[in-house]
């Protein structure tokens, strides 16, 4: 397989709930940074943006009935079937979101395995950035996913900064994140999520296996 | 295609009235209800198996026992029966005791159950709960096809020499569906037997029936039961019908709303535009499931929940007629003019089962113990009344 002039799939899935949402900008610049690093390594990058908010009442839905209805299955088609994912959620109580963990909490448990996972997050000060390495790092973790060593923390004060002083702020670690997100999909042979019918064993091997 | 009901046994409080009924009540209601279905002429009543409030369902063989004694036509099953939790042996006495009182008149649907601590409570582990499905089915049909049986397993003592009784009714074990909502591995082992498979799909939108149903007919297939569209398949469905669309939904949506499992979540809507759940007129849910045949080719047993969320007894029993006198003869017409001519009408009947066993030579006993030992049932070596050696017993058509 060559890694040139390949078509890459990132799923980006935002949950903020105010628009225009500073998790959403923050959600574009770590897709923006990754899809141009793709594009030095030869490979042509698609994003699906995934927007929790317009998902909120089906994520609950689903929940009760135990399937996901008309946009929610399509969100869920596109993060499982994606090259890569970048996850970001606003700081609520010290943690993820409620809607940010519901949404994982009704994925199949498998389809995330190997993938790489890039985790951002937003909050009003830089005392919560390490939610990301506590709360959101081990929930990816527990679904296997591949998880990017760098995780993206924006406060207000990082938006709020000038050009001058981001030396060592915003930019430079959405870059630096974006990169590391960007080379693992390169490298990724992936072979789409799992189909539940391929992978059943045939009735002599339950037999067997009893 | 049969057409029929199948009940979940909740107790559920009527929304609309405050008012809940007792167990006693709910299982007399139960009892009423598939009385009227008979007599109304729907062809099949299942009851589920339940273990825990709020069902009342814990005892099928009981109950439809005693339905056998006071209904004259309808076929009764279970929906479902817990091959995970029960003991092989006691379902393989129960449901031979059930075919003899019902004179064949019933079969009955396998099931894993969803309530985890039931397993517990019937000595179980629920992790393994696809092996237990697989041992106890494996173990239930030696029981009803061998006369005597010899048996060592994972999850239960084993047996030696043991025969269980009554022996089937003409030699012949009742028809076994097996139901499943989304595990490959039962419609993988309705399958293996030539089983019929049900998914009931109430809750399920219906491009996910289409794919298990798909994948039970290309592994019926597959083990040499047939042609894959020859596979014996059912469905469920729900409904709620006035003359008037709109009577139906303002009267239906306060129990839609306040409904175990799908209350306080999407809205009436929504459901029913994504799963089969419809209501309107008769005629809007003939045109709905005359369309379900396109969806998973032709099918020989479609159930309708009518039943639950504390509807009250008369709306239920009024469901009934509108059911079997308006929308299921219209409905038959529809689907069955889309049936290939050898694809089966129905799920086979016991009368059917028996011919096809005396054609095939495969009927077993119907009674064993004649000169045998009479603490094992065993005989000896060539010595049985069934022994391929010494023929094999006709069976009565």
């Amino acid at each position: 397989m060559t890694t040139s002039e390949q078509s890459r799939t990132i799923a980006v899935v935002s949950a903020g709930l105010s628009q225009p949402s500073s998790t959403r900008l923050l959600a574009d610049r770590l897709a923006d940074a990754a899809v141009r690093e793709l594009e030095d390594l030869g490979q042509v990058a698609r994003v699906e943006n995934v927007e929790l908010r317009d998902l909120a009442h089906p994520v609950v839905d689903a929940m009760l009935t135990g399937f996901p209805s008309g946009d929610l299955a399509r969100a869920q088609e596109a993060v499982t079937g994606a090259d890569g994912i970048i996850a970001v959620t606003p700081v609520f109580t010290s943690s993820f979101s409620g809607l940010f963990k519901s949404f994982w909490d009704i994925i199949d448990p498998e389809a995330l395995g190997g993938v790489p996972v890039l985790l951002g997050a937003t909050g009003g000060t830089a005392r919560h950035s390490l939610a990301l390495e506590y709360a959101v790092r081990p929930l990816f973790t527990y679904l296997h996913a591949d998880v990017v060593p760098t995780s993206v923390f924006a406060a207000t004060d990082d938006w709020a900064a000038s050009a001058a002083d981001v030396g060592a702020g915003l930019p430079r670690r959405i870059e630096r994140a974006g990169r590391e997100l960007a080379r693992r999909v390169a490298q990724r042979q992936g072979d789409g999520p799992a189909d539940p019918f391929a992978s059943s064993p045939s009735f002599t091997e339950l037999l067997g296996g009893s | 295609m049969q057409f029929g009901i199948f009940s979940v046994s909740d107790v559920t409080t009527d929304p609309t009235t405050g008012r809940t009924p007792d167990d006693t009540e709910r299982v007399r209601n139960m009892l009423t209800i598939a009385r009227h279905a008979d007599e109304a002429g729907l062809d099949v009543f299942a009851t589920g198996e339940h273990h825990n409030p709020p069902f009342v369902a814990s005892s099928p063989t009981t109950m439809l026992g005693y339905l056998a004694g006071v209904t004259q036509n309808i076929t009764l099953s279970t929906a479902t029966t817990l091959i995970t939790t029960n003991d092989p042996v006691r379902l393989a006495e129960e449901y031979a005791m059930l075919q003899v009182i019902s004179g064949g008149r019933m079969d009955l649907m396998m099931g894993r159950g969803n309530t985890g601590p039931v397993y517990p409570w019937f000595g179980q582990d629920i992790r393994q709960g696809i092996p237990l499905a697989v041992e106890n089915y494996a173990l239930l049909r030696r029981l009803w096809t061998e006369d005597v049986v010899d048996w060592e397993g994972k999850f239960r003592t084993p047996l030696q020499g043991f025969t269980s009784t009554p022996r089937p009714l003409d030699g012949v074990p009742p028809f076994v569906w097996h139901g499943s909502i989304r595990s490959p591995e039962i419609a993988e082992q309705a399958a293996y037997y030539g089983d019929g498979f049900l998914h009931n799909n109430i809750f399920w939108p219906m491009h996910h029936t289409r794919q298990m149903v798909r994948y039970y007919r290309q592994r019926f297939e597959h083990y040499g039961h047939g042609r894959a569209d020859q596979a014996i398949v059912g469905l469920g469905g729900q409904a709620f019908m006035r003359k008037r669309s709109q009577d139906a939904w303002n009267e239906f949506r306060p129990y839609f709303d306040n409904a175990p499992v799908y209350g306080h979540g999407p809205s009436m809507e929504d459901f029913t535009q994504q799963t089969p759940l419809t209501v309107g007129s008769p005629q809007q849910v003939i045109d709905r499931y005359a369309s379900f045949v396109d969806d998973v080719g032709y099918y020989q047993r479609q159930l309708f929940l009518v039943d639950h969320a504390g509807l009250p007894l008369k709306t239920v029993l009024e469901q009934i007629d509108l059911l079997a006198g308006e929308v299921v003869p219209e409905l038959r017409r529809i689907v069955e003019s889309k049936r290939p001519a050898d694809v089966p009408l129905n799920p086979p009947t016991h009368a059917e089962r028996v011919a096809a066993a005396a054609a095939s030579g495969g009927a077993g006993a119907t009674h064993v113990g004649d000169s045998t030992d009479p603490y094992t049932g065993t005989v000896a070596e060539g010595d049985r009344p069934n022994d391929p050696k010494h023929g094999t017993q006709e069976a009565r058509a």
